[in-house]
């Protein structure tokens, strides 16, 4: 049986657990025929290592820091060099606020962490996009991650503010690379018990909120729905779609409470 | 054996957040005295199931608080 992604060579970014979306990605993507290559950085550079082994199949992990301009030039070549010549698709799971731009106190929140949450969760959307550019088939798709940025939400802060960018850039993504048979979607899911959202501090209410509200229901520890929606939107049977936003949340998002 | 555990514990420790071996003792505190913090508590744990064979569920990890508490978890789940 032939996957939706046979034969398809992805570069799947920020794999640092089990419990992250970007795992659960990775595996689908896997399962469906893909190559897939992963991406961390730093001290998180060692634990995607680890991680790499519990795929189905290990994958190759190139470092990648979206906040050096080196490691973006040179990332097309290190693709190259881990056995991708081209790229149909590229997941970026990437995001970062400090401390300090998170919780309560959103006015009085300093410009240098709103502008790292912006830079490293925003900006490098755009960034790794033109990092693959060289790479980029047509057609490709690229496919980010958000939490539904069209409200406010309680303790998130400047982090949702950033992820109100990345929806915004992905948009101008689709305008620009359109043309050359890129597509750029993004995948809103609702609150998962990773890494990402537990350095969230009071998080926790958010998964009291989905429980009560979510039409389909919502289970905290699975990736699962959140990885099959950004293999879907990697795959060739949303080859009409882009600048779109799939919200995985249990239908959340739709309903009052 | 709980010193077996130790001293695969320490090694991980090391290669994780270079924690010198010989500080690994089952009285010290993680954060406090190792300055392990969490993310490379997940390093460890990832390291530790890949070593001996033994997932620690992220609920767990918050209640691992010194290299002891680690070594006993271990060895309880030991198949």
């Amino acid at each position: 049986m032939s996957g939706i992604l046979e034969g398809k060579q992805v570069l799947v970014t920020g794999v640092l657990t089990e419990a992250s979306i970007a795992f659960a990605t990775a595996r689908i993507a896997q399962e469906q025929g893909a190559t897939v290559v992963l991406s961390n950085f730093g001290r998180a550079l060692s634990l995607c290592q680890r991680i790499a082994k519990r795929l189905p199949q290990e994958a190759a992990v190139v470092e990648l820091d979206v906040t050096n301009t080196e490691h973006l030039g040179s990332l097309a070549d290190r693709l190259r060099e881990a056995g991708l010549d081209t790229l149909d698709g590229v997941v970026h799971s990437i995001g970062f606020a400090p401390q300090e731009a998170m919780g309560e106190g959103f006015p009085e929140v300093a410009w240098e962490h709103a502008a790292t949450a912006f830079q490293v969760s925003s900006w490098s959307y755009a960034s790794l996009a033109q990092a693959c550019r060289p790479l980029l088939g047509n057609p490709s798709a690229i496919v980010g991650l958000t939490f539904d940025a069209s409200v406010a939400w309680p303790v998130y802060g400047w982090m949702g503010a950033a992820k109100a960018a990345l929806e915004s850039v992905s948009r101008y993504l689709a305008r620009e690379l359109g043309p050359e048979g890129v597509r750029s979607n993004i995948v809103a899911a609702g609150p998962l018990r990773s890494m990402a959202m537990k350095s969230i501090p009071g998080s926790a209410q958010f998964e009291e909120a989905w429980e009560g509200r979510a039409p389909l229901g919502w289970s905290v520890t699975d990736t699962e729905p959140a990885g099959k929606a950004v293999v879907a939107l990697l795959s060739d049977w949303f080859p009409a779609t882009t600048g779109e936003i799939v919200h995985v949340d249990g239908g959340f998002h739709a309903v009052g409470v | 054996m709980s010193e077996d555990i130790q001293a695969g514990l320490a090694e991980i420790l090391e290669e994780v957040a270079g924690v010198t071996p010989a500080d690994a003792t089952p009285e010290k505190s993680f954060t406090e005295d190792l300055d392990v913090d969490s993310l490379s508590m997940v390093e460890i744990a990832t390291a530790v199931e890949d070593k001996f064979g033994v997932a620690i569920p992220d609920d767990e990890l918050g209640n691992i608080k010194t290299v002891g508490d680690a070594i006993s978890y271990i060895q309880k789940n030991q198949g």
